[in-house]
């Protein structure tokens, strides 16, 4: 049997790896669109200001997008490494949008990224703007692509399972595509990039803004982050609420469990706004509720009920017998006895073998397995309430802040007179919120899929290669501490250059250029 | 049919060859560079030449490797997870050589102080040799047969141990890759770079070429001296991916037995030593370009030969020869190759294209003037 503990680290270097990753990921999606925006304010009106912004918040994209690409590599090296199961298993469709995102994203990215920072020069106007576009397309449509294979883990449509080569297989690249879990996930995601960059630009503009300096430069700035902060955060909140409305179809476990709905309620649920969920009683204490929003989201209508977790429970008990049958035919057929019989035995439960699959973490004859064993499966089939229901709180909780500063921002921007001191210094205070909102997000969506790494279909715990607990402990210790070092020169590098701010460019019109030192 | 599953497997062993050889072709000369970085610049603003002579492509050069990745999981799911999960500590050690590239480019000039370019030099240096000779260690050990074997339900066991890869044949070939790494990115520099650092480059070609060329010969007599490995069962290569459907023999030389089969196969060896003379001529002609084309001919056929030798195999098995992955079993399903060679047949060339004008966009010498000129814009 495959130890625990082994499973428990690999699940930990890969929550620690990937959310690692996605501190420089949402950055250099929305950085690299502002920097087109910024580029092409500076071709359309011609003033010189605009290329300057462009160039320094171009140097702080560059110092963020040296960490994405690290980062990003080990992510495609850790599904063979640490998830061999995992990438024989779905490889066949998993692979596939990874490949595309290399041919049709990452090149273009990559290859402009060079031009952006070198070509000043040897390119015009004109084909230094494209460039900088080309690298804001290159990096939105490598976020779709991984989108398009992560939404396919938490709604795995268009493919089935072929028990001659032991694994699933794509039977229609449409549905693949079009996955309304991927499609949604695409946007949030993004949109939540915007937000990030727009909140980044905001806040250092207000910070020059408050130490009084290059003030032409900030406050053009602040006032296209704000522009384009509003709209994306209204974006992330808007298709967040889609989400929702996606999960209530293909994955009620994870709304269930995010909104601690322990029973179904009578149509429209409720809204459990906050309260002290208690996995062991099924219950939520303290429980603030708002009457029919749950079942709004969740389902658009008044009269659709929201499956809550003990019936949805009551539910996976059958599946994991159903499992059971499915596992014990899939046997047979392995074996080499494939009569109609137990092909047919086979196919009629095949939808719920990956039910069956989650008995092997309690016993090795699957077939054989006690009620006991059968109760813990079905146990383990549900995701653990209490970490989601608060981690989702504070991801809301950080949009609607932004939300709010955001607003006031753009009213800043317009009038004059609203630019005041603690707006400013809110903006500053903001930088970090949406990095918390982007790591909680991704912790919803990732945790609120337990036990599954593919939805339903291949459990966690069985997806992961055959190595040791030490094996595990040298890579963590590995990555831990490469990743702590760049970090810090990460941070060092960024701070310095933004208290340098536009003076860094040399352009000799800047701050602390201007012998004064009064520089407006 | 002309899509049927013999051919788009022949097709993907091909495609994945050609992202491979993409692969040493241009990101191979970024890390033959980063590898000559602290013997061919003598001061810092001939560092940053050298730097600066891939600074604005090295990072579309290491997609070719990213996407090589990509398509090894998405068309050979199988051999994807063997070689990932198998070389466990060797991939994270190239791994982990590869973080300090994106940094070092990046950061190193962002700051004057020497020791901060000092350092980031000699990562930049790690960054290149350990990638470019672990690649070359991967593919001895491909040649030696990997100690792994599959359960009934296609769980990956691999037996051999992190210092089992270290062996002396797969260290040779991991000196091949990284003389021939070397050799290219001298071409390179040569092409880039003018007076001092354009003569060292030219010596480093001539001795780097030598080097390599000697050492694939040596290799080449030793594959004669191991194990090879060949089906012994009937080969169904339309039939489902299952590895466990087939036996495998081995034995000694059996490696050689494809250019016995197909002598025409001996050209691809030989032009592997013809390219390399050419490389060293043209080269000292003061001809870089050509010998450009000329070195990368010879990454190419020194990488199709080991391709071929091994040719259906993918990565054989020496613990359970009959767990072996091959062309014909394991592989993605039809339906995934198919639609994976189609985006492969529009966005290769569009790919090509775009990287051809970026170079071209950036062509030109990097002199120590330029460096001085554009001393806080370049790297």
């Amino acid at each position: 049997m495959i130890s625990e503990s082994m499973v428990d680290l690999s699940r930990w270097q890969f929550a620690a790896t990937s959310l690692y990753h996605f501190l420089f990921v949402p950055l250099t999606l929305g950085l690299s669109f502002l920097l087109a925006i910024m580029e092409s304010t500076y071709v359309m009106t011609g003033k010189e200001i605009y290329k300057d912004m462009t160039q320094f918040w171009g140097k702080l994209f560059g110092i963020n997008f040296a960490l994405g690409v690290m980062t990003g590599l080990t992510m495609e090296f850790q599904f063979g490494m640490n998830w061999s199961y995992f990438s024989h298993y779905v490889g066949d469709i998993f692979g596939a949008p990874l490949a595309i995102e290399g041919l049709m994203a990452f090149f273009l990215e990559a290859t402009f990224v060079g031009l952006f920072f070198f070509g000043w020069d040897k390119l015009g106007k004109g084909q230094h703007l494209l460039v900088t576009w080309l690298v804001a397309l290159g990096t939105n449509l490598s976020a779709l692509w991984i989108l398009v294979a992560n939404g396919w883990m938490q709604n795995p449509v268009g493919a089935e399972f072929n028990y001659e080569t032991m694994r699933m297989e794509l039977s229609s690249f449409g549905a693949l595509l079009f996955n309304p879990a991927a499609q949604v996930k695409f946007v949030h995601t993004v949109a939540a990039g915007y937000t990030t960059a727009s909140a980044f630009v905001l806040g250092i503009s207000a910070y020059y803004m408050l130490k009084g300096r290059d003030a032409a430069f900030a406050q053009r700035s602040y006032t296209i982050a704000a522009g384009f902060g509003l709209a994306a955060i209204l974006s992330v909140i808007v298709l967040g609420d889609e989400s929702g409305y996606t999960d209530g179809e293909v994955q009620k476990a994870k709304l269930a469990a995010i909104e601690a709905e322990w029973h179904t309620e009578e149509a429209p649920a409720s809204f459990t706004a906050i309260g002290i969920p208690d996995q062991e009683l099924m219950e939520t204490r303290y429980a603030v509720k708002i009457p029919w929003i749950l079942g709004l989201i969740g389902t658009r209508s008044i009269d659709t009920p929201i499956m809550g977790l003990t019936e949805i429970l009551e539910k996976n008990r059958l599946r994991v017998r159903n499992g059971i049958h499915a596992y014990g035919a899939l046997q047979l057929l392995r074996a080499g006895q494939k009569d109609e019989h137990t092909i047919a035995e086979f196919e009629h439960y095949k939808q719920d073998l990956g039910y069956g699959l989650l008995l092997k973490r309690y016993t090795e004859k699957v077939v054989d397995a006690t009620d006991q064993q059968i109760e813990l499966a079905a146990k383990s089939s549900l995701p653990r309430v209490v970490p989601l229901f608060w981690t989702f709180r504070v991801m809301v909780a950080c949009g609607f802040i932004m939300l709010a500063i955001f607003v006031f921002a753009v009213i800043a921007s317009s009038i004059r007179k609203c630019r005041q001191n603690w707006l400013l210094r809110a903006s500053l205070y903001m930088i970090p919120i949406p990095w918390i909102a982007c790591e909680m997000g991704w912790f919803v969506a990732e945790f609120g899929r337990q036990p599954w790494t593919i939805a339903e279909i291949l459990p966690t715990f069985l997806s992961v290669s055959s190595l040791t607990e030490l094996d595990l402990y040298l890579s963590l210790a590995g990555y831990i501490s490469l990743y702590t070092l760049f970090l810090i020169i990460e941070m060092f590098l960024m701070i310095k250059f933004i208290k340098l701010g536009p003076s860094s460019l040399h352009k000799g019109r800047y701050h602390f250029e201007i012998a004064t030192g009064a520089s407006l | 049919m002309i899509f049927d599953y013999e051919t788009m497997r022949l097709i993907w062993w091909a495609l994945l060859g050609a992202l491979l050889i993409g692969f040493a072709i241009t990101g191979g000369f970024d890390l033959g560079v980063a590898i000559l970085l602290p013997f061919l610049g003598k001061n810092d603003t001939e560092r940053r030449v050298i730097i600066n002579s891939v600074g604005a492509t090295w990072e579309g050069n290491q997609v070719w490797f990213v996407t090589a990745g990509g398509a090894l999981f998405a068309a050979w799911p199988m051999a994807y997870s063997v070689a990932f999960s198998g070389f466990y500590f060797a991939l994270l050690l190239t791994l982990f050589a590869l973080f300090l590239r994106p940094v070092g480019f990046d950061y190193r000039s962002k700051l004057p102080s020497p020791i901060w370019r000092r350092n980031w030099d000699i990562a930049l240096f790690v960054g290149g040799l350990v990638p470019a000779l672990i690649f070359g260690v991967a593919f001895g050990n491909l040649l030696k047969g990997v100690p792994f074997h599959f359960d009934n339900e296609m769980r990956i066991f691999y037996t051999g141990s992190f210092w089992a890869l270290l062996n002396p044949f797969s260290l040779a070939a991991g000196l091949v890759s990284l003389c021939m790494l070397i050799m290219h990115g001298a071409v390179y520099l040569q092409i880039k770079t003018v007076g001092d650092i354009n003569q060292r480059s030219k010596t480093v070609v001539t001795l780097f070429t030598i080097i390599t060329l000697v050492i694939f010969a040596l290799a080449g007599f030793w594959v004669s001296a191991i194990d090879g490995y060949q089906i012994s069962s009937t080969v169904s290569p339309n039939a489902f991916s299952n590895p466990l459907a087939k036996t495998v023999t081995n034995a000694t030389g059996l490696w050689l037995a494809n250019y016995g089969r197909c002598p025409v196969l001996w050209i691809i060896p030989a032009l592997a030593f013809v390219t390399g003379i050419t490389t060293v001529l043209l080269s000292k002609l003061d001809r870089p370009g050509l010998a450009f084309i000329s070195s990368s001919l010879t990454l190419a056929t020194i990488i199709l030969t080991a391709g071929v030798s091994m040719f259906p195999f993918l990565i054989p098995s020496s613990s359970e020869m009959n767990s072996s992955l091959t062309v014909w079993d394991a592989s993605s399903s039809l339906a995934t190759l198919k639609i994976m060679f189609w985006v492969t047949l529009i966005f290769l060339p569009i790919v090509l294209s775009y990287t051809t004008w970026a170079f071209r966009v950036m062509r030109g010498k990097i002199t120590l003037e330029y460096i001085h000129q554009n001393d806080h814009t370049t790297y």
